[in-house]
């Protein structure tokens, strides 16, 4: 242990540990920016580039990075100072000389840390001014735009996506005042690897990567009297939405999001849950016939998009593993608009899909070139969880004190295998109670795989099916991802089922989630949240949702049939590895 | 060359060389008729076309049937490059100066050949235009110690039997024999050398933490990234004397147990690359370098790695990443490249001068070393004098000599009898200091009280047509265009204050902006991520305090002293104007008018100061102010 | 691009190939493998870019981002005589601004640029090192020293075609 004073107050923490870590202990409020460290998902952003959590060391010649700084025995430091706070104060104002002042107009107003700090440090004026930068926006993308005149060159999103997700996008380009972020050639972020993952965008501070915002198109198709308005919700977004709106976080919101979305005037609420119980039948099915045939394993679950960009760009050599199910979201849009239509009798031409996701991935998802029918796409609009946010608040709604209300039959009714898609692990334990029962014949009791539940990075689980041990291992992020998959090329590691999530936490962490600023604990409680709704369901296998048998019953034949095929099925291309 | 297999073989080896410098070392024997004549190789002198001459000068000797009693031969910088090409005769010690490929016949036909000295072709002191006969007798060398610089000028770089016959390697051969790495350590500290490239760090000191440093991987580096501008001293060291810096690396390896070296070199310096590569290869070839360094169990190589064209990549931690193959942006320290640097591994990093006086200090003892120079700057110091003086070129002096010595006694004053304004050393982390100072003693610490730095030895010097504001703008160009572009205060605060400069010089400033920059330059300093960051408003706080007055009459007056800042001077023509009309023609806003042969004028209202009309004046008539 | 082209390009991704088969700690070679690729092509193009990332397998955004940082690095072809003026302080004391401004004139190129036809490119460089000579002039190895404006148009004739 070191012990060191901090503004007097003497404190003592592990070698090793930073100033600023010191600070954290005795409650002494050190202001960042650049700063971002998520151990649980191996990211360490703390280059010490925006220079605002300076302070001052006795003995130091010039000020200390809090955040980067070891503590050392007897270090004497002080932490607001008038030198500090005048040094802090013109960093700030030296990042805001380069900055658009247009917060009033910013998709990131309220939610901006450089907007928060200017505030904390109450910056009242800007006594500088100068060149700005100016780079062209890259709005290439469905999912997300790049304004890098809005960059404070924390390189979150950089170490994020070489680091963690190992997509390795972005980079630091050019120097000196000409310094940005940007992908190879400084080309449209579309024509890139990128995978739409949204981790970059879910820890920009400001608004340099925002996601697309599809609100007003939903508006518009919902005030269209010639459109026939249906949408779906994502499982994680229950999780996750209410703290947007002063609930703790990990409350479910199930019910008051069933009633705003009502109260929209979308045509039908329903739940995307109910498409994730069908992806497990086809999905399920598909391993059933790998596993007893001796078909290609192990299978990797294909309901992320990012994960399966990803695939198709970083492992083309094995497009032939992963599985052929479409997403829930996009099984979803098939449905509804050939089945739901039908029973509904509207014409598919009328019918608008969307989809709240937490993820800003889907957005691409739903142009694909290998999605939709006739011309026609399986989800017309898709919106994040913040945007269905934004859409709460311009409806003046008054979330918190809504009365629960239900999904629309016949696509919303959901088991609990549905609900925990949600967060990583919970498509493999969906798959895994199905699967086991189909396999077996028989019950499945202990329906609860915890060892594939939680925030890390890599899980595996042996489970014996009928004296058979199935080994299934569970990614979430890519960079886990690439390793797992890199393991299994060279021959090294062997399993049968794995179920790989972009995003590190599943989509609870999605990239188009409120934003948790780094806080884990919250991501644990929006997992807590869906396993707490999937303990509560009466039917906890995505094979008994009523509606699910009716729908094979009345349409779709069985999972694999020709139809199904048609619909919930798709392929993947390789794509350029640079 | 053959492996030499030990300790005693290579002072065998060094033994049995010693006669190829036996004309060129003090108390050479006169009478005996031979004659060495050495051409410096440098980059200065070659492109001064001194090879041509050499060939010249090889060829005119065979020419003169002189060619069993003197050879010419290329070697490394003597420093005087702007007097180049520059032709030392051996023994005599006569020193030709701008020696032209037309003048080398003379020179064999006279001194070779009829023992007369060339007196055309000497060097002429400023002061009275006597030409001086001996090379020591020259003011420029006069207060010279060459200790660093020490073979420049004596060995060709390019014949390791050269440095070999000077007494290369034997001392890292010594201390492979005899001391133990701490010894070699301690001896390092009891010289007192601090690091020549910057801040001025103890290297006695750096080694001992890298040497206490766990695990079996260590680094040596060579910083011989020599960004500076207005300083090449590391870059005649690489070229005149390679062999004495891949000495010292060896030394550094085996006193902090490292296997591993890289020099870490500008790719603007190819033949500064050319010659250390030449003698990396050598000295491997000699088993100088290599596995089992003399038969020892230490073993040691190194690798060359081109810097990009960033001067970043001067700051060590930056200068790590660059060599791990990534953009050169500088990391947080703590911790130190000693205790976690390439790769993670502790690694020490030297620059060019420093290695180089390594092998001296082990050879000559750390007491030697620590008794010239001031009290905690000890030894000798390379400076390049350079800007408005008469001798420009490197010199090599004790620490603590003051700065007038410098610039009047070996510089030789002023060019064209201008009055001395300033001298800027550190190159552009470090402050412009002016006449008031000149009787300071140059040493670490001094620099840094006056507001200026050590850095690697720069010193430009400026005189009264020199505008300091401009000056400051000009540094910090510099450094606005070097910087990494990761830390706030040096990617935007350098920049702002650029722009407030060059408001100021365009007559844009107001008394409130040199509050801005003085609060400005204070906190970069106090919060720039690196040392190029922290260091440069420097050129700015130091002009700021030592010439506010400038300054103050570009924003009050709207006046540039110097005649500089163009857009606060006008244009007039005086009365040597002939009438020609060539200004009137010329002008591309038609602002002049006047009759033929008579006085013409320049409408200032109108005048786009271009500069076009001085340029066409044939009587330099057009003057500004 | 007709057929003669297309094998001369092979052949310099040969040789490029060759170069960095040599070494084998492929990551931190590459600077040198973008040195020697630039010495063989001229330029980095993002062609060239592309194959080293795939040769190295050190992401493409990396490179660029190296590339971007270090100014000895070029995106665009440069012309036959590479004109680099010392803007170094010895030299920019010297009056380094009159020359390069010099070959801005008489080229009609800014500094930065080249030629039509890829004759001339004009560069400021920072200091060479040959202080003594200031101002300086590096034309692609050969050093011009102690140069005043009207000496341009001698350095313009020696280098030309």
């Amino acid at each position: 242990m070191v012990s060191l004073k901090i503004n007097g107050q003497s404190v003592e923490v592990p070698e090793g540990a930073t100033i600023l870590d010191a600070a954290d202990k005795l409650g002494v409020h050190i202001p960042t920016l650049c700063k971002l460290d998520i151990p649980e998902f191996s990211l360490h952003n703390h280059g010490a580039s925006c220079r605002v959590c300076v302070v001052e060391v006795a003995g130091r010649r010039n000020l200390a990075p809090a955040c980067a700084t070891p503590v050392m025995q007897d270090m004497d430091v002080k932490t607001h100072t008038a030198r500090v706070i005048n040094a802090r104060r013109t960093v700030v104002e030296l990042i805001l000389s380069n900055h658009p002042k247009t917060c009033l107009t910013c998709p990131k107003s309220t939610a901006c840390e450089l907007q928060s700090l200017a505030a904390e440090l109450s910056i009242q004026g800007i006594a500088f001014s100068g060149q700005s930068s100016r780079h062209t926006i890259d709005a290439s993308s469905p999912a997300y735009v790049r304004d890098m005149n809005k960059c404070v060159l924390c390189r979150r999103c950089e170490t994020m996506c070489s680091t963690v997700q190992t997509v390795n996008v972005l980079s630091g380009l050019n120097r000196g005042f000409a310094t940005c972020v940007g992908p190879a050639f400084n080309m449209p972020i579309s024509d890139s690897v990128c995978v739409s993952c949204g981790q970059c965008v879910a820890v920009c501070p400001t608004a340099a990567l925002s996601e697309v915002n599809n609100g007003a198109k939903v508006w518009a198709a919902i005030r269209d009297p010639d459109k026939f308005v249906v949408v779906q919700t994502a499982p994680a977004v229950r999780a996750a939405l209410g703290e947007a709106f002063g609930m703790p976080a990990g409350v479910p919101v199930t019910g008051k999001m069933a009633a705003a979305l009502r109260m929209f005037g979308f045509d039908k609420v329903f739940d995307t849950d109910f498409a994730a119980d069908l992806t497990i039948m086809e999905e399920a099915a598909e391993f059933i016939h790998r596993f007893k045939h001796g078909g290609k394993l192990p299978i990797l679950t294909s309901c992320c998009p990012g994960w399966v960009k990803f695939f198709e760009h970083q492992f083309s050599d094995m497009l032939d593993v992963p599985s052929t199910c479409k997403s829930p979201q996009q099984m979803f849009g098939a449905v509804a608009k050939t089945w739901l239509a039908e029973q509904l009798k509207v014409d598919p031409a009328r019918m608008v899909v969307v989809s709240v996701m937490p993820c800003i991935a889907k957005k691409y998802e739903a142009g694909r070139e290998d999605m939709g029918r006739d011309g026609r796409p399986d989800v017309d609009i898709v919106i994040t969880t913040r945007e269905l946010v934004k859409m709460i608040r311009e409806a003046g709604i008054k979330f918190a004190a809504l009365q629960d209300e239900g999904f629309d039959d016949p696509m919303g009714e959901s088991t609990g295998a549905g609900v925990i898609f949600g967060t990583s692990g919970g498509v493999l334990e969906a798959a895994l109670r199905t699967a086991y029962e189909w396999i077996t014949g028989n019950t499945l009791e202990a329906v609860d795989f915890t060892a594939l539940r939680g925030l890390r990075g890599i899980k595996e689980a042996t489970v014996d099916v009928d004296g058979i041990a199935v080994k299934a291992a569970v990614a979430g992020g890519l960079g886990n991802a690439r390793r797992l998959l890199e393991d299994i090329r060279a021959g090294k590691k062997q399993y049968h089922i794995i179920e790989v999530m972009a995003c590190p936490g599943g989509c609870i962490d999605g990239g188009g989630q409120p934003y948790h600023h780094g806080r884990t604990e919250i991501l644990k409680k929006r997992m807590k949240a869906l396993y707490a709704e999937d303990k509560s369901k009466v039917l906890r296998k995505s094979h008994e949702n009523p509606f699910i048998k009716k729908l094979y019953a009345e349409f779709l034949g069985e999972p694999h049939s020709k139809l199904a095929h048609e619909l919930l099925h798709t392929h993947y291309v390789k794509r350029p590895r640079m | 060359m053959r492996k030499i297999a030990d300790f005693k073989a290579l002072e065998k080896h060094a033994a049995e060389l010693k006669p190829r410098l036996a004309l060129r070392l003090p108390g050479a024997d006169l009478s005996s008729g031979k004659r060495e004549i050495l051409i410096c190789g440098g980059t200065g002198c070659q492109s001064s076309r001194s090879l041509e001459l050499l060939e010249k000068l090889q060829k005119e000797i065979r020419a003169a049937g002189l060619a069993s009693t003197a050879q010419a031969r290329i070697t490394g910088c003597f420093g005087f490059c702007e007097k180049g090409p520059i032709v030392k005769v051996f023994p005599d010690d006569v020193f030709y100066v701008e020696v032209g490929l037309e003048d080398a016949m003379e020179l064999v036909e006279n001194h070779l050949k009829n023992n007369v000295v060339a007196e055309r072709l000497l060097y002429r002191d400023p002061q009275d235009d006597k030409p001086i006969m001996s090379h020591h007798e020259m003011p420029f060398y006069k207060k010279q110690m060459r200790v660093a610089l020490g073979n420049c000028g004596l060995i060709n770089p390019e014949e390791i039997e050269d440095c070999i016959a000077a007494d290369g390697y034997l001392a890292l051969a010594s201390c492979l024999e005899k001391r133990t790495p701490a010894e070699v350590v301690g001896e390092v500290k009891i010289s007192g050398l601090r690091g020549r490239g910057g801040g001025g760090f103890p290297t006695g000191i750096k080694w001992e933490v890298a040497a206490a440093q766990p695990g079996p991987v260590k680094y040596v580096v060579c910083n011989a990234d020599e960004g500076d501008p207005g300083a090449f001293m590391d870059r005649s060291i690489l070229e005149g004397d390679p062999h004495s810096v891949i000495e010292g690396m060896a030394i550094a390896a085996y006193a902090v147990g490292a296997n591993q070296g890289f020099v870490y070199i500008r790719a603007e310096y190819p033949l500064a690359i050319r010659r250390l590569q030449l003698a990396v290869d050598q000295a491997r070839a000699a088993g100088l370098i290599g596995r089992r360094i003399l038969g020892s169990r230490f073993s040691f190589d190194l690798e060359l790695k081109y810097g990009a064209g960033a001067f970043v990549c001067g700051e060590e931690t930056a200068l790590l990443r660059s060599i791990e193959g990534g953009r050169g942006e500088p990391t947080s320290k703590p911790p130190f490249p000693a205790q976690s640097g390439l790769w993670g591994k502790p690694t020490i990093i030297n620059n060019v001068e420093t290695l180089a006086n390594v092998p001296q200090i082990l050879r000559r003892g750390g007491d030697w070393f620590a008794s010239f120079g001031s009290e905690k700057s000890k030894g000798t110091k390379v400076f390049a004098l350079a800007g408005k003086i008469n001798n420009v070129g490197l010199v090599e002096v004790p620490m603590g000599i003051a700065l007038r010595e410098i610039i009047y006694d070996i510089g030789g004053g002023i060019k064209n009898g201008k009055q001395f304004k300033a001298v800027q050393t550190g190159g552009p982390s470090g402050g412009c200091i002016p006449a008031a100072d000149l009787d300071v003693k140059i040493d670490y610490d001094n620099l840094v009280a006056m507001g200026s730095m050590m850095g690697s030895g720069g010193m430009i010097v400026m005189d009264e047509d020199n505008c300091m504001v401009d000056i400051a703008k000009f540094y910090l160009d510099f450094t606005m265009e070097e910087s990494c572009g990761k830390c706030t205060p040096c990617r935007i605060g350098n920049k702002r204050i650029h722009e407030i400069l060059t408001a100021i010089t365009e007559g844009r400033g107001t008394m409130e902006d040199l509050d801005k920059l003085e609060n400005l330059a204070a906190v970069i300093k106090d919060t720039a991520l690196c040392g190029l960051g922290q260091t440069a408003p420097n050129p700015v706080l130091s002009t700021l305090k030592y010439f506010r007055d400038e300054y103050v009459a570009h924003v009050v007056e709207k006046r540039c002293p110097a005649g500089v800042c163009t857009n606060l001077l006008d244009f007039f023509i005086t009365d040597k104007c002939i009438g020609c009309g060539l200004c009137k023609r010329g002008c591309p806003v038609s602002c002049i008018s006047g009759e033929k042969k008579e006085m013409h004028v320049i409408d200032k209202t109108k005048c786009i100061k271009c500069g076009t009309c001085i340029s066409k004046c044939p009587t330099k008539a057009i003057i500004r102010k | 691009m007709d057929a003669e082209q297309c094998r001369c390009m092979d052949e310099e991704f040969k040789e490029l190939d060759d170069y960095i088969g040599q070494f084998r700690d492929k990551k931190t070679a590459l600077i040198k493998v973008l040195y020697e690729a630039q010495r063989i092509f001229g330029y980095l193009s993002e062609k060239t870019m592309l194959f080293v990332a795939d040769r190295l397998d050190v992401p493409a955004a990396k490179i660029f981002g190296v590339v971007s940082f270090y100014s000895y690095f070029t995106t665009t072809p440069k012309g036959r005589h590479q004109i680099k003026c010392c803007m170094g302080t010895a030299c920019f004391v010297r009056g380094a601004e009159k020359i390069i401004s010099a070959f801005e004139e008489k080229l009609k190129i800014k500094r930065g640029e080249t030629t039509t036809g890829l004759e001339y490119s004009l560069d400021s460089l920072r200091c060479v090192g040959a202080c003594g000579l200031a101002p300086v002039v590096v034309v692609n190895e050969q050093v011009y020293g102690k140069l005043e404006a009207p000496d341009v148009d001698t350095i313009l004739a020696n280098n030309k075609g």
